[in-house]
């Protein structure tokens, strides 16, 4: 009798473990093609994009990206189609397929480097197109857009260095890697625009999914007196907006409009990357046939990054000074660095 | 200085705080004689079941004690596999690690239909400094030292760890003795994991306890499985921690990757008996058979 019992609970402990393997994937979402009204003079257009493991309905990143493709998809009368990603095993199999299946394919996400190399050989005669790669991938048929992070972080550094009554700000980072410094130095060179007095503590948290970490990073901030903190460190912003609800300082969001993710509005502005208007860009230029390898870079000119009020938090006099310097960076009076060795370098200009 | 001190002395605190649970968890099981290998995966169900409950019921009340009960039905398991069986304790405490990791992966999916993480939850608001978990783990300590070695039960448990054949000539019934202790260990590192998801933030995420359970295992080593032992290694892991997080701030000239792996390299110190001598309960992860000389 024992032994059946054990053999029993070894089969189910087995079978539970193997749902780890397997969890239910949400089915890929394979849009039928819709018969795309053909005429002689015209190529027929198709296009669809790779989601990464964040998947549609994450209100951020991906959902943007699909947005803009949609966008697109909408002016050119072409349905887009979409490949969910679950796992990052699945970028290369599902870029692969993908772009079986249509000309232009986009994905989105920096860990998509290597799958889209990949895929890019492989399918020399479709074209691609990458958000947020950021290394030059040097592919004929690779159209890669990234942004200019440092200029949108410019801009709400200026309003945290306003905002700020201690002359403390911070800044949380997630991994500590060029792409993210690039907030800090486009933070610091703002707050030091408008502020030169406030400090600027730096903190990185070694991930972007950790959000206990995240918080942990933010109250130790708080309590060195920082009472405005940016973050551009992904889920462990969801920490720092919640240490930002319990003691009272403000948060900066990123990427997205993040007012929502504070209970008690604590989210001052948000830094917002406009991946909707890189999927677009791509989409555009393929139908233009001004398709062409290479990086594209989106700054605020572009409408590429920016910031956004969700919360109504930013008084007249912020939302002015913003502006001013918004304008000061499209004419190229403010030059915002991009590496911590620019910011060594810069100088701090005054805009009237 | 002084500032910086409290700031270090509050984050210490916080990060000790699930450690502290479970390593006390630790410390029941194996002052009976069960090796608890599994702590990290009873802190990945009970942070889970916090959060379901809250999440359902609005209460982080109920979550806590969703917490403990999920946390207890796992020290169960480990207690039925390795004290009715006889399994090896190690293999079972792993197998029920990846059992923990793959069930609430599988809810995950199942309940909220979406990988990743959970929505926000209600959650215990800091009183004062801290959440209310660091005062019940403080409390916790003193309850654990004085049960362990001020009462009858505490000495049984002892006994039952050191030499189980002689306490079971004695009359101690040596399996309940264990049950016992392994689903109150199973019952505390639980509550660690509750501390983390509905204490430290509102929220479950895959791979949240991120290898607590092992470092709270370490602490108990290190502790020389001595409830206070091991709480003040718990404070010395957190402090770890702790300055890993201030030194970034405080312009320390260290390199990161250094720093991100202190808690770490702390563990394996402490671990590999760099730092004194630890000796462990005579029997434990001895299988106790009835009537065997």
């Amino acid at each position: 009798m024992l032994k059946r019992v054990l053999v029993l609970l070894l089969v189910l402990t087995l079978v539970f473990a193997g749902f780890t393997g397997c969890a239910p994937q949400p089915a890929p979402t394979e849009p039928t093609p819709q018969p795309t009204p053909t005429e002689p003079t015209k190529p027929v257009l198709s296009f669809g994009m790779v989601t990464d493991v964040g998947g549609l309905g994450d209100q951020s990143f991906n959902d943007s990206a699909w947005a803009g493709l949609q966008k697109a998809g909408t002016e050119l009368s072409v349905e887009p189609k979409v490949l969910q990603s679950t796992k990052q095993d699945e970028y290369v199999p599902n870029l692969g397929s993908l772009a079986g299946t249509v000309d232009l394919s986009v994905a989105v996400g920096f860990l998509f480097e290597d799958a889209m190399k990949t895929a890019a050989d492989q399918y020399g005669d479709k074209k691609f197109g990458a958000i947020d790669i950021s290394t030059d991938l040097a592919k004929a048929n690779v159209m890669q857009v990234n942004f200019k992070e440092h200029e949108g972080s410019f801009l709400v550094g200026v309003i945290a260095g306003m905002t700020t009554k201690s002359n403390v700000v911070g800044f949380v980072g997630g991994m500590d890697f060029p792409l993210i410094q690039r907030f800090q130095v486009g933070f610091e060179a703002g707050v030091a625009s408008v502020n030169p007095k406030a400090k600027v503590l730096v903190n990185y948290t070694g991930a972007f999914d950790n959000p206990d970490k995240g918080k942990e990073v933010a109250l130790t901030q708080f309590q060195q007196k920082a009472d405005v903190i940016f973050h551009a460190s992904g889920a462990c912003g969801i920490g720092v907006i919640q240490a930002a609800d319990e003691k009272g300082f403000w948060a900066i969001g990123v990427d997205q409009d993040q007012a929502a993710v504070s209970k008690n509005n604590k989210v001052l502005c948000s830094m917002i990357k406009r991946v909707d208007v890189g999927t677009y860009t791509i989409a555009k230029a393929y139908a233009d046939n001004t398709f062409k390898g290479g990086v594209v870079e989106l700054g605020l000119k572009e409408e590429g990054v920016g910031y956004s009020d969700g919360g109504n938090n930013l008084t007249p006099e912020l939302k002015e000074a913003a502006e001013k310097y918004k304008t000061a960076i499209i004419e190229g009076k403010v030059v915002v660095p991009v590496t911590i060795d620019d910011m060594k370098a810069f100088k701090p200009v005054e805009i009237k | 200085m002084w500032t910086i001190l409290s700031i270090l002395f509050m984050a210490t605190i916080r990060s000790a705080t699930p450690l502290i649970f479970s390593a006390l968890g630790g410390t029941f099981s194996e002052k009976s004689g069960v090796v608890n290998i599994g702590l990290d995966g009873m802190m990945t169900v009970g942070a889970f079941s916090a959060v379901l409950l809250s999440y359902k019921t609005g209460s982080p009340w109920l979550g806590l004690l969703g917490a403990a009960v999920a946390g207890g039905l796992f020290g169960l398991l480990l207690a039925f596999l390795s004290v009715n069986f006889k399994a090896n304790q190690t293999v079972v405490g792993v197998a029920i690690n990846i059992l923990a990791a793959g069930l609430t992966t599988f809810l995950l999916v199942g309940i909220w239909g979406k990988p990743g993480q959970t929505p926000n939850v209600e959650y215990f608001q800091p009183w004062g400094p801290f959440n209310i978990f660091t005062y019940i783990a403080i409390a916790l300590v003193g309850i654990s030292y004085f049960v362990l070695y001020k009462t009858p039960f505490g000495l049984r448990v002892r006994a039952v760890g050191e030499h189980p054949a002689a306490a079971d000539t004695l009359g101690i019934d040596v399996y309940k003795m264990r049950y016992i202790c392994v689903i109150i260990s199973g019952i505390l590192a639980g509550l660690g994991g509750a501390s983390l998801s509905i204490g430290s933030i509102s929220l479950f995420k895959e791979g949240m306890v991120a290898g607590r359970g092992f470092i709270a295992l370490a602490a108990m080593i290190f502790g020389k499985w001595h409830p206070i032992g091991a709480a003040l290694a718990c404070l010395f892991f957190g402090f770890a921690d702790a300055l890993q997080t201030i030194s970034m701030t405080l312009g320390l000239k260290l390199p990161k990757e250094f720093l991100y792996a202190l808690p770490y390299i702390l563990t394996m110190l402490a671990v590999s008996g760099l730092i004194g001598k630890a000796v462990a309960p005579a029997a434990d992860g001895v299988p106790y058979e009835k009537g065997k000389r």
